[in-house]
């Protein structure tokens, strides 16, 4: 258990209220609810087009939604002017995305990119900035040699785990992972799965992970939203929705996984 | 003599005016990119058609006009934009930087300090300095809207990453009045603690990108940097050859095949000044040698 947990706070850090996002006539996602505790690791699952993108970019501010409430430590994130969302989401938020080309600087060194928040929020000092950038790739498992290297040298998987690095550098509160492992070999998944695992544990971090595959979400998420149809049809702790699925769909979802 | 043919100073009254409005936003918003409806003008694009267009919009009859490429007023670039104005607006033109009251430059600051009451107009080929690092004009402005100036430190730390120092050698980003980050058109950095505190008014025109911004007399104009790589205004460690300058801006001439070299000012009017005044470099006529 983090710090944060056993610390017992009495106020979820993110509170979802009836989030509902169309695109035109079609549902994106409707009337999604939930509450996430500090500390907490909430899976999202479904197949594709079932709205768990949708719901994970309009719960970052990427996109506008068209109903509900998100408030963030008490917060309304909605009501919040653009200047403080974002400030928001270069301090206490960070977004890892699938495809790390899309979160990360192709043209700019490895230290850059991890540097780009820090400067971001007012580091000016280089020395400072060039050493929180070492401390982060060794915490990610990235030589210290390939400071300097851009991330097209970098294979798949050291570039997800640089996008991690440049992402945690602040010291968010909140990361929101839409399939971080996906596009990577198995063996490299489990590798990155079990650095995001410790990092989870020792940072105390919250963090909303929306993936396909059902061993993620075993290994990383403490509870589990399954979604169809832009709905959220079940929910309830990782293991017991995986072992013991209720709804006609999450069996199916649970039964389709392959056993080795 | 004035080519009847034309309004004065080429572009029609309402073309001024519009030109004129965007300036006085600009000069209201110090370092903001203010949209125009730039002109095609009778020369190609990255031959300063954004300076042209200002500088036509403010010169009046009485104007004493100064034109300088690189430094230099008798250079391609300064002698032919220095006619169109003889031509199409019939002003007196001079290469004496005291003198003039509007300067239009191409890369340079002039040496001499310039004075109230004159207007320096420069060319710029890109105003967005946040460009390299993000193509989508949108998010620029965005970024400039927002004050997310991080990404222009990232460029300046990519710099010391892979020199070992800040490489930005023109068109070095500095902040405005504390808001807006500015591209100052390519100077060299030399002229950047010049831009700052300047009694002139400054006024950049692109063309090509339809954006005008200002810098007020006296404004404060900041070079960014890090804590622990400050700015500083460099220049070529030698003397001018011709005038003996030490504080001034230098040209590297090949003389020969044999690794002969010599550096004189790249501002000619400074240089020529000196000269008369009796100054002598190593290789001047007459001089030390």
């Amino acid at each position: 258990m983090s710090i944060v947990q056993r610390m017992a706070p009495d106020t979820p850090l993110l509170q979802v209220d009836g989030l509902t996002k169309r695109y035109g006539a079609r549902i994106g996602c409707a009337d999604v609810s939930f509450d996430l505790w500090p500390g907490e690791v909430l899976g999202i699952v479904g197949e594709s087009g079932s709205g768990k993108s949708t719901l994970l970019s309009c719960l970052a501010g990427h996109q506008p939604t068209d109903a509900g409430r998100i408030r963030f430590d008490g917060r309304d994130v909605l009501a919040m002017s653009e200047t403080e969302r974002r400030r928001l989401a270069r301090t206490d938020w960070a977004y890892v995305h699938q495809n790390p080309r899309d979160g990360l600087r192709m043209g700019v060194s490895a230290g850059g990119n991890v540097g780009e928040r820090l400067m971001a929020v007012g580091a000016r000092n280089y020395g400072d900035i060039r050493g929180k950038a070492l401390d982060w790739l060794g915490r990610v498992e990235i030589a210290a040699d390939r400071i300097d290297d851009r991330p097209r040298a970098f294979s798949g998987g050291m570039q997800q785990r640089l996008q991690i690095a440049r992402n945690l550098v602040t010291g968010p509160r909140l990361v929101f992972m839409d399939e971080p492992t996906g596009g990577l070999d198995v063996s490299v998944q489990a590798r990155l799965l079990d650095l995001l695992r410790g990092l989870v544990r020792d940072l105390g971090l919250s963090v909303i992970i929306v993936t396909h595959d059902l061993a993620v979400v075993r290994l990383l998420a403490d509870r589990l939203m399954v979604m169809k149809s832009g709905r959220v049809v079940e929910q309830g702790l990782t293991d017991q929705v995986l072992d013991d699925p209720q709804h006609a769909y999450t069996q199916l979802l649970v039964s389709s996984v392959l056993q080795v | 003599m004035t080519d009847q043919a034309y309004n004065f100073a080429y572009l029609d009254e309402q073309t001024k005016r519009m030109i004129r409005r965007a300036l006085l936003k600009a000069l209201a918003v110090p370092g903001y990119q203010v949209p125009f409806a730039s002109r095609e003008m009778p020369m190609p694009y990255g031959w300063g058609t954004g300076g042209v267009q200002v500088t036509a919009a403010c010169l009046t009859p009485e104007d004493v006009l100064k034109v300088i490429d690189q430094g230099a007023d008798d250079t391609t670039n300064a002698v032919s934009i220095r006619k169109f104005f003889q031509r199409t607006a019939g002003v007196a033109v001079t290469e004496a930087t005291g003198e003039a009251t509007i300067i239009q430059t191409r890369h340079r600051i002039p040496e001499q300090p310039l004075k109230a009451g004159q207007i320096l107009v420069y060319q710029v080929p890109i105003p967005e300095p946040l460009r390299f690092l993000e193509p989508r004009e949108t998010e620029t402005r965005k970024m400039h809207e927002l004050e997310e100036y991080g990404l222009m430190h990232v460029k300046l730390y990519e710099d010391i990453a892979r020199h070992g120092q800040i490489a930005t050698s023109y068109a070095y980003p500095v902040k405005v009045e504390g808001r807006y980050v500015m591209d100052p058109s390519p100077i060299p950095k030399f002229d950047n603690p010049k831009l700052s505190v300047n009694p002139a008014i400054q006024l950049f025109g692109a063309g090509r990108e339809q954006r005008i911004y200002a810098l007020p007399p006296f404004c404060n104009v900041v070079s960014l940097d890090f804590d622990d790589h400050p700015f500083r205004a460099t220049k070529a460690a030698h003397d001018c050859d011709l005038c003996g300058a030490k504080d001034s801006y230098l040209d590297e001439v090949i003389t020969d095949d044999a690794g002969g070299r010599m550096y004189v000012c790249s501002d000619t009017d400074f240089c020529a000044g000196r000269q008369a005044a009796g100054h002598a470099g190593r290789l001047a006529a007459g001089g030390k040698a």
